[in-house]
C-alpha cells in the first residue's frame, strides 16, 4: 500500500530565550494514498493542532524527524515536486480574519491559485469552478465574488476559505476548525462536502477540531493530543462513546450537548497550569486518577483494535509502538 | 420591570456596488437586567450587524436607516458622538467577533485596558483606572500579574477572558459578547462560559452572547433569539426553543443538530441562504420552508406574540393561521 503523506518521528520545539515549548512531541502518522480517510485531530488550546498542520503543510520544518510526501521527505523535493505538492495539498485555516489580502475580491481569491496551477483552461471553466465551490459552501456567487473580506461576516470568510480549496481538488486536505463560525444546518451541509470530497475524490481530510460532535458524524479516526502528545487515538466512534484516558474524559465530558436533559460538565474543573512536572505524563497535574508512576512517560497501550491511550492506568495491555500509532487508526 | 435593553424597529443597509444590502430589519428585542439571550442564526444573517448597529458602530457603506436602542432609560441613538463613546462600555459593551486576536501584540495587558477606560473616562485618576483593571481582572478570573502580561504569553482561554475584562472595565448594564468560544476547546469553553455568568450575576448586566453552538445556549442562555435574513424569527425562552421550537428555520436548526446516537447523519437545511440584496417576497424564507403556503411567497408576516410568550415571525401563527 502506497503512503502519501508520513509524519516520522516529528518534533516540533520552540524556543523563545530560554523556555522551550514541545508543540509537538514524536509524532509517528501516515496517511495512505489509495484509502483516503477523515482523521480528527481534538485538542485543547495550545495542544499543537495548528502546529501539526503547519508540518503538514511544509510551512515550518521539525525540529526533530522527517516528513515525507510520497516517500519523499519533503525538504528536500526539487521545484517540480514542491510545485505538485503545494497543488495537492491544501489548508483552511483556523482564523479567517488574518488570512486574506484585504485588497482582493473573492473573485480574485479565488482565481489566483486555479491560474497558478493551470486547473482551467478557459475563463468561463474558471468562473463554473469557482460558482460551484461557493455553492457548495452555501454562498451565492454573484453576490459575493465582488466582494472584499471586511465586507463579509466571520462565517462567510470561513466559508470563502473552504471553497478556496475545493477549487483545487486536492489529495490532501487540512481544515484547522473550518465551520467554527457557522450554524448547525450550514454546518451539517459544509461537512457533508467536506466527506463527499473524501468519498468521491478520495482526498483525505484531516479535520482540526475541539468540536467533538461534528468529529464524532464525519470522522473515521480521531486523535486527541495534549500538550504536543497523543494522549489517546482510535476509531471515532470508540474514542468519544467510550472514551478511556482521563484526559479524553474530561473532553468528552465538557461537550455542551443541545439537550436540556443533559447538564453540562459533571467533572470539576482544574485550572489549565503551566506545571509540568519533568518528563512524565504531561496530563499529570491535572488528571483525578495521577499515580506515583505518572511522573514518568506512560507509553501508548493498546486497548482495543483500533483504541489506544498514553496512560499507566492501562499498563496491563500491551503496548504499541509510537511509530506504529496509525494502525489503531480505521480508515 | 422595565427592561434594561429595548431595541425598537432597527433597520441597517449596506450600500454596496451590486444595490443596497438590507442587514437588518425591523429588528425589535428587550432584555431585563440579569437577562441571557443567544442569538443565534446563519452565517451572514445580520448577527454582527446587529451589535454593531446597537453600539452605534456600523461604518459606511452601512447606514442605520431607523430604530431606537434604549439602555436604562437612555436612548442611545438620540446621543452626541461624544456621550456615546461614554456609553459605550459604561451602558453597553461590545466584545467582537475574534476580538481575542485583535490584542495588541506589543503592548501590556494592562496599557491597553487603561487605554480603554482613558477613552470612555479621560478624568480617572491614573491609580483608579489600574484598581479598576485588575478588579476587572480577578472577576475574569484572571492573576493580578497578567496586568503586566504580553498577548502572547497568554493561552487562547486566557486571551478571551482579558477580552471580557475589558468589555466589563466600566461596569456596563448590556454586555454583548460576539462569537466569544467559537475558538477555544470544550474546556476552555465552558470556563469562559462560567467566567461570564459569574460576572453578569455580579454586575447584574444583561448579556447578548452570539453564537453558533446550540448546546452552549442550551446550557447557558435564559432565552434564545433566532435571526434569518435580518430579521428576528423568533424570540423563546431556551426551554421553548429546544422543546417546541416556533419559526419553521429554528425547527430545521434544532433538528440539524448532531446527537450521539446514529453517527453519519445529517440534516442541514437545504438551499442557499437569500441574497440580502433580493430578499425573497413575503417571507424570505419561503423558498426553504417546509410549511409553506400561499400567502407566504407575497406577505410579509409580522412579528406577533404568542400565547406562551415566545415572539415569533411567521404565517403559520396568530390570526388568520
Ligand atoms: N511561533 C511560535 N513560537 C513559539 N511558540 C509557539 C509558536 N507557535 C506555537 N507555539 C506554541 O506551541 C504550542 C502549540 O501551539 P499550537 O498553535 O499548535 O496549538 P493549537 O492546538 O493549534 O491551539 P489552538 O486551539 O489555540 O489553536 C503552544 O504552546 C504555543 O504557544
Ligand atoms: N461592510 C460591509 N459591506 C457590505 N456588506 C456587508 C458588510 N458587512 C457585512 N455585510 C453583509 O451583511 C450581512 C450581515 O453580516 P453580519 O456580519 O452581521 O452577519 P453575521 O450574522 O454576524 O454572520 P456570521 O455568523 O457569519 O458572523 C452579510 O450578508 C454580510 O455579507
Ligand atoms: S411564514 Fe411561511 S414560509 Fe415563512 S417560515 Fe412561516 S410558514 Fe415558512
Ligand atoms: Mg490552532
Ligand atoms: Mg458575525
Amino acid at each position: 500500500m502506497a503512503t502519501l503523506l508520513e509524519f516520522k518521528n516529528v518534533s516540533k520545539i520552540y524556543k523563545r530565550g530560554k523556555t522551550e515549548t514541545t508543540a509537538l512531541d514524536n509524532l509517528s502518522l501516515t496517511l495512505k494514498d489509495d484509502e483516503s480517510t477523515i482523521l480528527t485531530v481534538a485538542g485543547e488550546s495550545g495542544s499543537g493542532k495548528t502546529t501539526l498542520a503547519m508540518l503538514l503543510l511544509g510551512f515550518i520544518e521539525p525540529t526533530i524527524g522527517q516528513i515525507y510526501y510520497k516517500g519523499k521527505d519533503i525538504s528536500l523535493l526539487s521545484g517540480s515536486e514542491r510545485m505538485t505538492f503545494r497543488k495537492e495539498v491544501q489548508a483552511v485555516f483556523q482564523d479567517p480574519f488574518a488570512v486574506f489580502n484585504p485588497f482582493y475580491t473573492v473573485e480574485h481569491l479565488l482565481e489566483v491559485p486555479i491560474k497558478r496551477f493551470k486547473l482551467a483552461k478557459s475563463r468561463t471553466e474558471i468562473r463554473d469552478r469557482m460558482a460551484e465551490a461557493l455553492t457548495a459552501v452555501g454562498l451565492q456567487p454573484d453576490e459575493i465574488f465582488g466582494r472584499f473580506p471586511h465586507q463579509l461576516s466571520g462565517g462567510q470568510r470561513q466559508r470563502i476559505n473552504i471553497a478556496r480549496a475545493l477549487v483545487l481538488r486536492p489529495k490532501v486536505l487540512v481544515a484547522d476548525e473550518p465551520v467554527s463560525m457557522v450554524d448547525a444546518s450550514l454546518r451539517a451541509n459544509i461537512l457533508e462536502t467536506l466527506r463527499t470530497l473524501q468519498r468521491n475524490y478520495g482526498v483525505s481530510i484531516v479535520y482540526i477540531t475541539h468540536d467533538l460532535t461534528t468529529a464524532f458524524h464525519i470522522a473515521n479516526s480521531i486523535m486527541v493530543l495534549y500538550r504536543g502528545s497523543v494522549m489517546e487515538a482510535g476509531g471515532v466512534e470508540q474514542v468519544i462513546k467510550y472514551p478511556q484516558h482521563p484526559y479524553t474524559q474530561l473532553l468528552v465530558d465538557s461537550i455542551p450537548w443541545p439537550d436540556l436533559s443533559r447538564r453540562w460538565g459533571q467533572t470539576d474543573l482544574e485550572p489549565s497550569e503551566d506545571t509540568v512536572i519533568g518528563k512524565g505524563c504531561k496530563f499529570y497535574s491535572r488528571c483525578p486518577k495521577a499515580m506515583e508512576v505518572c511522573k514518568t512517560k506512560p507509553p501508548l497501550y493498546q486497548l482495543e483494535p483500533y483504541q489506544t491511550a498514553s496512560c499507566f492506568l492501562f499498563k496491563e495491555k500491551p503496548q504499541l509502538e509510537a511509530e506504529s500509532l496509525s494502525k489503531a487508526l480505521p480508515v | 420591570m422595565n427592561p434594561v435593553l429595548k431595541v425598537v424597529d432597527l433597520e441597517v443597509s449596506y450600500y454596496t456596488d451590486a444595490g443596497r444590502a438590507k442587514a437588518l430589519d425591523q429588528v425589535n428585542l428587550e432584555l431585563n437586567a440579569g437577562e441571557k439571550i443567544g442569538l443565534v442564526g446563519e452565517s451572514g444573517s445580520g448577527k454582527s450587524t446587529m451589535a454593531l448597529a446597537m453600539m452605534r458602530m456600523i461604518k459606511p457603506p452601512g447606514r442605520i436607516e431607523n430604530g431606537q436602542v434604549i439602555v436604562d432609560g437612555t436612548n442611545l441613538t438620540s446621543l452626541s458622538e461624544d456621550e456615546m463613546l461614554r456609553a459605550r462600555l459604561s451602558k453597553i459593551a461590545y466584545i467582537p467577533q475574534g476580538a481575542m486576536n485583535s490584542l495588541n501584540p506589543v503592548t501590556r495587558i494592562g496599557a491597553q485596558m487603561i487605554d480603554a477606560i482613558k477613552a470612555h473616562e479621560p478624568t480617572m485618576s491614573k491609580a483608579d483606572m489600574k484598581a479598576r483593571s485588575i478588579k476587572s481582572l480577578e472577576s475574569v478570573e484572571l492573576k493580578p500579574e497578567v496586568f503586566k502580561m504580553y498577548a502572547h504569553e497568554l493561552s487562547g482561554g486566557m486571551k478571551q477572558r482579558v477580552c471580557i475584562a475589558i468589555g466589563i472595565l466600566l461596569e456596563p448594564k448590556v454586555i454583548i459578547a460576539d462569537e466569544p468560544t467559537s475558538a477555544l476547546d470544550v474546556v476552555t469553553q465552558r470556563q469562559v462560559m462560567e467566567t461570564i455568568n459569574k460576572v453578569q450575576a455580579e454586575m447584574g448586566a444583561a448579556v447578548i452572547l452570539i453564537g453558533h453552538d446550540m448546546g452552549l445556549m442550551a446550557q447557558s442562555m435564559d432565552k434564545v433569539a433566532v435571526m434569518y435574513a435580518g430579521r428576528l424569527v423568533e424570540v423563546s425562552t431556551v426551554k421553548e426553543m429546544f422543546t417546541e421550537p416556533k419559526h419553521p428555520y429554528s425547527q430545521a436548526l434544532i433538528r440539524s443538530l448532531p446527537k450521539l446516537d446514529v453517527r453519519g447523519v445529517f440534516q442541514g437545511i437545504p438551499g442557499l441562504a437569500p441574497s440580502l440584496l433580493r430578499l425573497p417576497t413575503g417571507c424570505a424564507f419561503h423558498p426553504r420552508c417546509q410549511e409553506i403556503m400561499d400567502k407566504c411567497k407575497t406577505v410579509r408576516p409580522e412579528n406577533q406574540m404568542l400565547a406562551s410568550g415566545s415572539r415569533v415571525t411567521c404565517h403559520l401563527y396568530g390570526e388568520g393561521a
